[in-house]
């Protein structure tokens, strides 16, 4: 039998900053060169069970722990957390936080540097390691230079280098676009066959973990642990629904086709996944659909005319963009990082003066305008939500620019209550906003500039951090401001977010546009996709394979159908 | 991008190719020799010395204008409060007293301290450019190592290295955080009043102080799961061996410093005293 590296044995614990346990009673046990997977809704406490594998729980975040937790079959509150690091090696989730070092070999090195190592026997430890990831020449680049890619690579590098027995990823794919993420995926899967070592990935991005085979997934929600089993079996059951995680996108079409997704048809994976049995209801289905929803002419609102902006004279950080918005429109801004998004929305806001090119606000010149009177008109929601809050009580935050504005207090009152209502922040009004999760911080953010009636805002990733619950309720009240004739722009990584809520995608790469289309043809476009760093959508797969050969309309309908499916949920 | 200052700047030259050990130990013992004399014809010759240096390092003025200009009003600042508290420093320590403009009673401007504030103002200017050098030229990866081999505990090194470091990510932050602030309506520009600036700058730092805090929680979180901070002692990954130049440098300035500790002292006084006949 298998050597059991992490067993939880009736384990509960409660923060001592928290009035309620978050875990309650868990019983996991992982063997020996597994790879499992931890998905479950933010709060579930997922992250709370990978600071018990590595020790941040009890020994940096202290409580209460009832119960055993086992590591490499010793008492895991014998090993204090500097052993625990000999045996478990965390991959942290911000790719640009955790890193000590300032040049790739520095950072890899970290570890050996506490061991004591001699230096000369470091440095080939190092080289060797970092070409386990084939980072060999960058040993000398400062990490800031590299790509998203190759930062996964060198945490990777940093754990790997002191021989652990568990790598554990803390959510690994949070801030990485979709084909960086696919590829950390493989990265992980590849290391994970060389070395055998037991990988524990925590995350709720679960189609893209999907890419590769996983052993086991282990569902939390509510600080239970809801299932544990197989990822065919998990993908074929309705556990995923009901703790509101994204199933594939593919199994769900199947699903809404009508087939009876089974253990049997392998679905964990879309190239294994044996449709033959409901081709026929896919096409079905397919057919049934009319979904033509008949496009208006509309009023452009922003209007931005041969755009250029540098920050260093020698790079030019947008090259001569154009293009209009209408009118009650909901675009998305996607493309690789670097590819120019935020710094667009920053000239849009004023917050960057162009170098040449013009703003037009309803066909009025607004180039000129300070940041201040361009906030009149164009609300802006940054990505840190920690950038933007600066009182203590969530009512004097979201009043703020209210009373700035000189808004007579009762009114003001009125408009704030209204708009927290709306965001579902009404019951915290009077909290502390230090006591809110990171998702319900980025509603405080998003009220606060709501409440000011701004013609058109501009989200920055307005779905990071937020489970499938939160999201879909964002999205809907987004959605539902929209029709009200709101112009909404977003700024995104999170391809579901541009295919299930815009009607129109602005790709850029290099500073400029190289596609402005409807997401479902941005996404079924492989050529496109490949330069800005998305991935196809796994419909788009499905439905070749089910010999659709209208591919694009059949992601167009699903998109349509879950749509009405999500609605019915609230 | 926002401003850096005091980030370290890359260039090829003599400077930057010395260990981060030699500069600091260089720094030390500049800045002792300084702070102890105040013989003029020293200090004259450790400021137009450290302007030499200065311009070896290839670092440009411009390059740390920001901070120079800072010191200089400060420094300004600190002459005025001399003058304003102890206006006839200059006349106690030369003995004599010949007095240049007469204002009243013990306010008269002296020669005698017009020249100890010289004195003090060559002071600074003899430290300023070794100072901003050492900081601007210290690659940040040998700067903890430097201040550990030197005897300072390694997680105190540690933690000087990280908060310079930061400095560049901690001014960017506040460059987004104002945006956004004043994308609220919230006036920093000379429109505004200043206790309603001073008042509006206070939206800034809460969230700055924020974000601060999540970074630490971040990289101690990140360091402490790598064993940091497990032994007494650690090794260093970056630090580099001495070569001939960093002997050649501190043999140098061994002796600068022992040369200026005799001319101060050989006569018993810190003081070069012209005024004596």
């Amino acid at each position: 039998m298998k050597k059991r590296v992490i067993e939880f044995n009736n384990y509960s614990f409660k923060y001592h900053s928290q009035a309620a346990p978050t875990l309650h009673d868990i019983n996991i046990t992982v063997f020996e060169g597994e790879k499992v997977l931890i998905v479950g809704p933010s709060g579930s406490g997922k992250s709370t069970i990978g600071h018990c594998i590595n020790g941040l729980v009890p020994f940096s975040y202290k409580g209460e722990a009832t119960g055993s937790l086992k590591i490499m079959g010793k008492d895991a509150h014998s090993i204090d957390i500097f052993s625990r690091s000999k045996i478990v090696g965390t991959v942290l989730q911000d790719p640009d936080g955790q890193f000590i070092g300032l040049t790739v070999g520095e950072d890899i090195a970290f570890t050996l540097e506490n061991d004591c190592t001699e230096q000369g026997v470091m440095k080939n430890l190092v080289e060797e390691t970092a070409k386990m990831v084939e980072m060999d020449e960058y040993l000398s680049s400062s990490i800031h230079h590299l790509s998203g890619g190759q930062k996964q690579r060198v945490s990777l590098a940093g754990v790997m280098v002191d021989k652990v027995e568990i790598i554990l990823f803390d959510e690994p794919l949070a801030n990485l676009d979709p084909a960086t993420g696919q590829y950390a995926i493989e990265l992980i899967d590849q290391i994970h066959k060389e070395t055998n070592t037991t990988v524990v990935i925590i995350e709720h991005r679960l189609e893209d973990v999907l890419h590769r085979h996983v052993d086991r997934i282990i569902v939390v929600d509510d600080g239970l642990i809801v299932a544990d089993m197989c990822p065919d079996k998990l993908l074929s059951s309705e556990i995923l629904e009901s703790s509101h995680i994204r199933e594939p996108l593919y199994v769900r079409a199947a699903k809404y086709a009508g087939c009876d997704v089974i253990e049997e048809m392998m679905p964990s994976q879309l190239h294994s996944f044996s449709i033959e049995t409901c081709k026929d209801k896919l096409l079905d289905w397919f057919e049934k659909a009319n979904d033509a929803v008949p496009k208006e002419i509309k009023l452009p609102v922003l209007q931005l005319k041969d755009i250029s902006f540098r920050y260093a004279p020698a790079h030019e950080t947008i090259k001569g963009i154009s293009l209009s918005v209408e009118k009650g429109e909901m675009v998305s801004i996607v493309g690789k990082n670097g590819a120019g998004k935020s710094t667009l929305s920053k000239i849009i806001c004023g917050f960057e003066k162009p170098r040449s090119g013009s703003i037009l606000f309803k066909a009025q010149d607004i180039t000129g305008d300070t940041i201040k009177e361009r906030s009149l008109r164009i609300g802006m929601v940054m990505q840190n939500p920690n950038h933007m809050i600066s009182k203590h009580l969530v009512f004097d935050e979201v009043v703020l620019g209210l009373i700035i504005r000189g808004v007579p207090e009762n009114e003001a009152k009125k408009k704030v209550e209204k708009v927290l209502k709306i965001c579902g922040l009404y019951p915290f009004r009077n909290w502390p906003i230090s006591a809110l999760s990171f998702g319900q911080k980025k509603r405080v953010t998003i009220a606060s500039i709501l409440v000011l009636e701004p013609e058109v805002i501009i989200l920055d990733e307005p779905t990071a951090g937020q489970d499938l619950r939160h999201y879909t309720e964002m999205m809907d009240f987004l959605a539902e401001l929209n029709r009200q004739g709101m112009t909404i722009i977003l700024i995104t990584h999170d391809m579901h977010l541009m295919l299930e809520y815009t009607t129109r995608a602005i790709v850029m790469d290099k500073g400029r546009i190289i596609a402005d289309d409807p997401p479902s043809v941005i996404l079924t476009d492989s050529e496109i996709t490949r330069q800005a760093n998305l991935k196809e959508t796994s419909l788009l797969f499905l439905a070749k394979r089910v010999g659709i050969k209208e591919p694009k309309e059949f992601v167009e309908h699903f998109i349509a159908y879950d749509r009405e499916v999500r609605r019915q949920w609230q | 991008m926002a401003v850096e200052m005091l980030a370290y700047i890359d260039r090829k030259s003599p400077i930057h190719q010395l260990t981060g050990v030699s500069k600091l130990i260089c720094f030390i013992v500049w800045s002792s020799a300084a702070m102890l004399t105040y013989d003029t014809r020293i200090l004259a010759f450790l400021f137009i010395f450290s302007i030499v240096i200065f311009i070896v390092s290839k670092i440009k003025v411009s390059e740390v204008s920001f901070v120079l200009i800072f010191i200089l009003v400060f420094l300004f600042i600190n002459n005025l409060a001399i003058y304003l508290f102890s206006p006839q420093e200059g006349v106690k320590i030369y003995g004599s007293s010949h007095v240049l403009i007469e204002i009243a009673g013990r306010y008269d401007v002296t020669i005698e301290q017009i020249f100890y504030q010289c004195n003090v103002t060559l002071k600074y200017f003899a430290v300023i450019p070794v100072a901003l050098l050492f900081i601007v030229t210290t690659h940040p990866s040998e700067f903890a190592a430097s201040l550990n081999k030197i005897g300072v505990s390694y997680r105190i090194s540690y933690a000087v290295a990280l908060a310079l470091r930061y400095i560049p990510d901690v001014q960017r932050d506040f460059r987004t955080i104002a945006l956004s602030q004043q994308a609220r309506g919230i006036d920093m520009s000379k429109k505004e009043k200043l206790p309603i600036r001073i008042k509006n700058a206070a939206s800034i730092i809460f969230p700055l102080i924020l974000s601060s805090l999540d970074k630490i929680e971040t990289i101690s979180n990140a360091m402490e799961l790598r064993g940091f901070g497990k032994g007494n002692k650690r090794t260093w990954y970056s630090a580099r061996p001495f070569q001939t130049g960093d002997y050649v440098t501190l043999v140098v300035f061994g002796i600068i410093f022992v040369t200026a500790m005799v001319v101060t002292f050989h006569d018993g006084n810190r003081f070069y005293n012209p005024f004596e006949s």
